[in-house]
């Protein structure tokens, strides 16, 4: 396809503008960075999990070559710096306010994980700043860590005064109803199941340089964030109490997110408030063991549900417990993940006329738990696809026909759940026929026959899903519980040789925003490719903006860029009008030009952005010259893309290894933009599904100890681990945003740990098994055969 | 890392002198598990003594068995005609340490000197019954390695060459550890004329063993389904978040019925 | 202090650095080569893999004074002016890239591995790629980028 043309526009699988500067080695990524006489951060942390600290010891380490200061718990707070801040508070089902616990940047009495940030070194290089770390003496008295989350709210007390180490007690539905449903039940089905512990791992370790100017009293700090302005306005606002406008904050190239770099964390505050101290620029870079330690974790729950069918196995009340692990400290959007983004999706992608749920929040002394990859949805997603292949297997159903039967049908939209969220369309069996028919359903019988022969044990499981994105409606938002508002801006700048700049408030970490963005701007505006550039990334370049993660760009600041698109054109048209000696209401725009109806006068879009710079005999009363735009769009739902997703594997019953053999699924994302980068993202999110059920986990021992803080023991996805995927997508178009599109980004890390599991556990059927939990590895899947075959034989 | 000296040794003799001369010098062959320990600052040797350039990679058949110099690399094993002929299973092994990177850059010297418990190699020196050689002496691999990263090495004793038996039929089967990829078990069976001898890597408190009631089965049946009448003990076995003792027990005779099998 | 002199993608390059000076580092911070990346340290992500003297390796395991002479070739020495190199080129056509933070050392330890052998299996491809770690794109795309690079190459 050649470049230049309005080909480039939506539904065109364009090759990414971004690619070629990584593909040489041109990326610039914070850690690339560097800032004439910085100065290098080390941050002594806490190696024990619950403490208080008796005595922070800094003499000897202030005394060694380089080192320029040490910094304790007691500098910060002699200085009045703010903790970091909780950005989602919810009320307590007995009407009480959740607790909200200080978390300080550096800690001062207490040490709450191992990872906590007890000191801060700086010095001439990085290797004496490390250094210097190793000789800072801290004497802590040890109190018993909280580990276990189930156990935890016996634990002895994290924070003072928060009672059953319970952050807060959340509650969402008709409890009595729910109660009926299951009272009346013709079957009930009970199954608990834990979504294990992760860490996000983006290949580019946390990173920040900070430079103090002291002469303006300004800042620039580069950062490894998915949101700049987010940032800014924490740090400034509640953290250092500097003024906006002297805080720029650029994340340049930033080496992936998954939800752990939405948040400032304490190393970003720290080095920006001794930066000023010192008044000297500031680099700290993460190694991957602190980022092990003290990027924010992901999922934690225990989900115990309960399902009521009726006597047509139809689902008729859902009932789910969950607790949810926060860790030491509450993360931005640690509250956010377990309630707003779970509890509300309870009800998948079926028909459930009586839902309740009970979230609590729990403190242990592990890391902060937030947002990674599809935040609560894929906990949502897993208990209910967990607990609807239980279901059939418990009434004698197929479990394709069970959910097919239990699907929200396509005439019932919008369809408001019992848990608040209202659908605005979808259409769920095609997903699943089609996922069908792509991994060949019927013929799995002669599969799994094929693989007996060989020794191998073949399952096939399905999960069909929905997820809320495009985060979203600030009203929403508000109403339950968040402390920012979830819109997004654009700015459409017409250059007067007819080049476009959009300036996105959305951040791209990955996700092809340069590509997907110009494409939209090339379809509507018919100028080449090439010459739309999208910026993104700088506090001191964007107007304002929310960000990227929740699936949200696209859906919410693709919009904006739209509605911005729309007042550019309506400009041009007024002064193409005014050029062609027309009325306003009879210049048309299509195909890159402004055309009077009727007539063949025309003007290319090129001449009306130079008219517009260029404006000898405008009329200033009803025209002013230039040609740029902004839009602030706050949606009026969220998005619901849907799917069904399914796995075939093969268990070696000898050794316990589960090889994924086959990977269908079938999405609906709205309308696409770029359908290569779409399925792009699906292919991610199921590799990091694939890795949450059969290969990672983090791990505390009983002491607090990460055990998985490297990649010789945590265990992440290789290739060799990963199949082949067949994806496809078929469109239901967003009701309610002007591009009829949804997000992607998440969908595939929400679906596929259930529909792996669920294969798992249909391959070990014939020996009996019917649980499993994550990650499904070799040992635990070998134990399992190893049980059921001695249940059997008892 | 720390701050340390970097030497490269001319030969074997300036090795060991440079060695001698060092308050804590370390030998540098390869590094690919050395240079990750000083990164992580495990340790802080003042001298690193790199034998890269003291001519000890090689490799040659001598008859009865193959000698494969210290600094020969794994790649280099993995690729050479005469280990291919004459013990196919050791070309498999040193294909599949590590990754390809690991493989361009680390020796069997490296790896049988660390005796890491999860290393590959030294568990196709005990099972083939090959000698360490050393500036000084010559060692049988029955008593070269003594316990988790511990061999009968002296210190400032360099590795130059590694024996290698050539036995009737040999094969290695390891099951890796999903999360790191050394052997979480690996077994090498070697059957020769006068006997089976197995080696098991991965699994051991102590590092390399022998397992002996699996010999004394193939010794008298060499089966896949001699095996299944041996009861492998988790006693002394490692116990891990990876791998439980009795899991890790149970892949011993897996991988041994695997490991007859590849002997062909 | 360590003199270390060697060829850099063409370049002879000749610096002091001190004597536990990684590769990677020498790259980054005195060559100021920032192409070549860091994101574990326990040398098994390999998103800093270059080649020494045509084979893969990666540049966090190796001092540079172990590298006297050697001729290094990193990301930013393979294409030719604006000519990607196939493997480049492959990534880009078959989008085996998203965030761009392993790409370096991915695309290095893929043209090595297809140099190597030219007439790969998605398995031997997926095998091949054991040491390195990309988190974004479930290696789908990469796969197939190495493919259709190994045909561009003469497979």
């Amino acid at each position: 396809m050649p470049e230049g043309t309005v080909n480039n526009g939506i539904g065109a699988s364009v090759r990414r503008k971004e690619d070629k500067r990584f593909l040489t080695g041109s990326g610039r990524y914070t850690d690339d960075i560097n800032r004439a006489g910085q100065l290098y951060a080390y941050f002594v942390r806490a190696n024990v999990a619950h403490a208080t600290i008796k005595s922070v010891k800094t003499d000897k380490a202030a005394k060694m070559d380089g080192v320029v200061a040490v910094y304790t718990g007691e500098d910060v707070a002699n200085d009045g710096v703010g903790g970091l801040i909780n950005g989602w508070a919810v009320t307590n089902r007995d009407g009480s306010a959740m607790t909200e616990p200080p978390h300080p940047i550096l800690a001062k009495d207490k040490v709450r994980y191992v990872g906590d940030h007890v000191a801060m070194i700086v010095a001439e290089s990085a290797a004496q700043a490390m250094s210097a770390a190793e000789a800072v003496e801290v004497a802590y008295d040890q109190l018993p860590p909280v580990v276990d989350l189930a156990s935890a709210a016996s634990g002895a007390e994290i924070h003072d005064g928060m009672a059953n180490n319970t952050y807060f007690d959340w509650e969402l539905g008709d409890e009595a109803a729910t109660a009926a449903a299951l009272e009346s039940a013709a079957t009930v089905v009970n199954l608990t199941v834990r979504n294990n512990r992760l860490i996000p791992n983006p290949m580019e370790p946390r990173a920040a340089v900070v430079d103090y100017d002291p002469i303006a009293d300004s800042y620039v700090l580069h950062s490894t964030t998915q949101n700049p302005h987010l940032l800014r306005l924490v740090i400034c606002a509640f953290v250092l109490g500097i003024p906006e406008s002297k805080m720029q904050v650029i994340a340049p190239d930033v080496g992936g997110g998954f939800g752990s770099k939405i948040y400032l964390y304490a190393e970003e505050a720290c080095c920006t408030w001794a930066s000023k101290k010192l008044r000297r620029p500031i680099k700290w870079t993460a190694d991957r063991t602190q980022a092990f330690l003290s990027d924010a974790h992901g999922r934690d729950h225990i989900n115990k549900v309960q399902m009521a069918l009726d006597s047509n196995n139809r689902i008729i009340g859902l009932r789910v417990d969950t607790l949810a692990n926060l860790g030491g400290y509450l993360s931005a959007f640690a509250v956010a993940t377990p309630t707003y983004l779970h509890g509300t999706l309870l009800s998948g992608c079926y028909d459930i006329p009586a839902i309740y749920t009970n979230v609590k929040g729990m403190a242990t002394t592990t890391a902060p738990v937030d947002a990674y990859r599809g935040a609560g949805r894929p906990e949502a997603t897993y208990l209910l696809e967990r607990t609807m292949d239980a279901a059939a297997r418990q009434v004698g159903m197929d479990p394709a026909e069970f959910r097919r039967l239990n699907f929200i049908p396509k005439d019932a939209f919008p369809y408001q759940t019992a848990v608040a969220l209202q659908y605005d369309i979808g259409d769920y069996e095609p997903l699943l026929d089609k996922a069908l028919e792509m991994i060949d359903y019927k013929g799995f019988a002669g599969r799994r026959a094929e693989s007996r022969k060989q020794g191998k044990y073949r399952g096939i499981g399905l999960s069909s899903y929905i997820e809320a994105c495009g985060i979203a409606p600030s009203a929403v938002v508000g109403a339950l519980g968040g402390r920012v508002g979830l819109y997004e801006s654009a700015v459409v700048r017409v250059d007067p040789t007819g080049t476009i700049s959009v300036f996105t408030g959305t951040h791209s970490h990955g996700q092809g925003h340069d590509t997907t963005f110009a494409q939209l701007v090339t379809e509507r505006l018919g100028v080449p490719i090439e010459r739309v550039e999208i910026v993104h990334g700088d506090t001191n370049r964007i107007q304002f903006g929310m960000g990227s993660y929740g699936s949200r760009s696209l859906a919410v600041g693709g919009t904006a860029i739209s509605k911005a698109i729309d007042k550019v054109i309506a400009k041009g048209r007024i002064i193409a009008a005014h050029m062609l000696e027309a009325d306003d209401a009879d210049v048309e725009f299509k195909d890159g030009k402004f055309t009077v109806a009727g007539t063949d006068k025309e003007k290319s879009f090129g001449e009306i952005a130079l008219s517009a710079y260029v404006p000898h005999n405008f009329p200033h009363d009803r025209l002013e010259p230039g040609l740029e735009e902004t839009a602030f769009y706050d949606p009026l739902n969220f998005t619901y893309p849907a799917g069904t997703h399914i796995a075939e594997v093969e268990v070696d019953p000898a050794t316990g290894v589960v090889e994924v053999v086959d990977w269908a699924c079938c999405d609906d994302f709205g309308n696409l933009i770029n359908p290569m980068i779409v399925h792009g993202q699906v292919h991610g999110g199921i590799g990091q599904g694939v890795g949450q059920a059969l290969l990672e986990n983090a791990h505390y021992d009983d002491n607090g100890q990460l055990l998985t803080a490297s990649y010789m023991d945590y265990c992440m996805p290789r290739a060799d681990d990963l199949p082949s995927m067949q994806v496809d997508c078929l469109v239901t178009a967003c009701t309610h945003n002007d591009l009829g599109v949804k997000g992607c980004g998440e969908a595939g890390a929400i679906a596929s740990p259930p529909a792996l599991i669920n294969a798992v556990i249909d391959a070990l059927t014939p020996f009996g098994v019917t649980d499993l939990s994550m990650p499904a590895t070799p040992e635990k899947v070998w134990r399992a055969i190893q049980d059921a075959q001695a249940k059997a034989a008892e | 890392m720390y701050a340390t000296t970097y030497v490269k040794a001319t030969d074997v003799a300036d090795a060991a002198s440079r060695l001698d001369a060092a308050d804590d010098g370390k030998l540098l062959a390869g590094g690919m598990t050395l240079l990750p320990t000083l990164k992580q600052r495990l340790a802080n040797p003042d001298c690193l003594v790199d034998l890269a350039g003291c001519d000890l990679a090689g490799i040659s058949d001598d008859g009865q068995s193959i000698r494969i110099g210290a600094m020969t690399r794994h790649v280099d094993v993995a690729n050479s005609p005469v280990v291919q002929k004459a013990i196919p299973a050791v070309a498999h092994l040193a294909g599949h340490i590590g990754d390809r990177q690991v493989r361009n850059r680390g020796t069997i010297g490296g790896s049988v000197a660390n005796n890491d418990p999860s290393a590959c190699y030294p568990s196709a020196v005990l099972a083939l019954g090959g000698t360490v050689h050393t500036q000084n002496r010559s060692i049988a691999a029955d008593e070269f390695f003594t316990g988790m990263f511990d061999t009968a090495l002296d210190e400032d004793e360099i590795i130059t060459a590694i024996s290698l038996p050539k036995p009737e039929k040999a094969g290695y089967v390891k099951f890796p550890n999903p999360a790191s990829r050394y052997a979480m078990v690996g077994v090498f069976v070697a059957k020769f004329a006068d006997g089976v001898r197995v080696a098991v890597t991965g699994a051991g408190e102590d590092g390399v063993f022998r397992a002996t009631d699996i010999e004394a089965a193939l010794d008298a049946d060499f089966s896949v389904g001699a095996i299944d009448k041996v009861s492998v003990s988790a006693d002394g076995l490692m116990s891990d978040i990876h791998a439980s003792a009795d899991y890790r027990a149970h892949l011993i005779a897996e991988m041994a019925r695997r490991a007859v099998t590849a002997c062909g | 202090m360590a003199k270390v002199t060697m060829t850099v993608n063409g370049t002879a390059v000749s610096h002091d650095v001190p004597d536990n000076t990684l590769l990677v580092s020498f790259l980054r911070e005195t060559l100021k080569l920032t192409g070549t990346h860091i994101g574990c340290d326990t040398s098994q992500c390999g998103a800093c893999v270059v080649h020494v003297n045509g084979e893969s390796i990666k540049s966090c395991t190796v001092l540079a004074a172990q590298l006297e002479g050697a001729d290094v070739t990193t990301i930013e020495g393979i294409a030719n002016g604006d000519e990607l190199h196939p493997m480049q080129q492959a990534f880009h056509e078959n989008h085996g890239l998203q965030c761009g933070f392993c790409t370096p050392g991915m695309v290095m330890s893929a043209i090595e591995l297809v140099e190597r052998n030219k007439n790969l299996s998605e398995r031997d491809i997926r095998e091949g790629l054991e040491g390195n770690i990309c988190r974004c794109t479930g290696y789908h795309n990469i796969v197939k980028s190495v493919q259709a690079a190994a045909e561009k190459m003469g497979g």
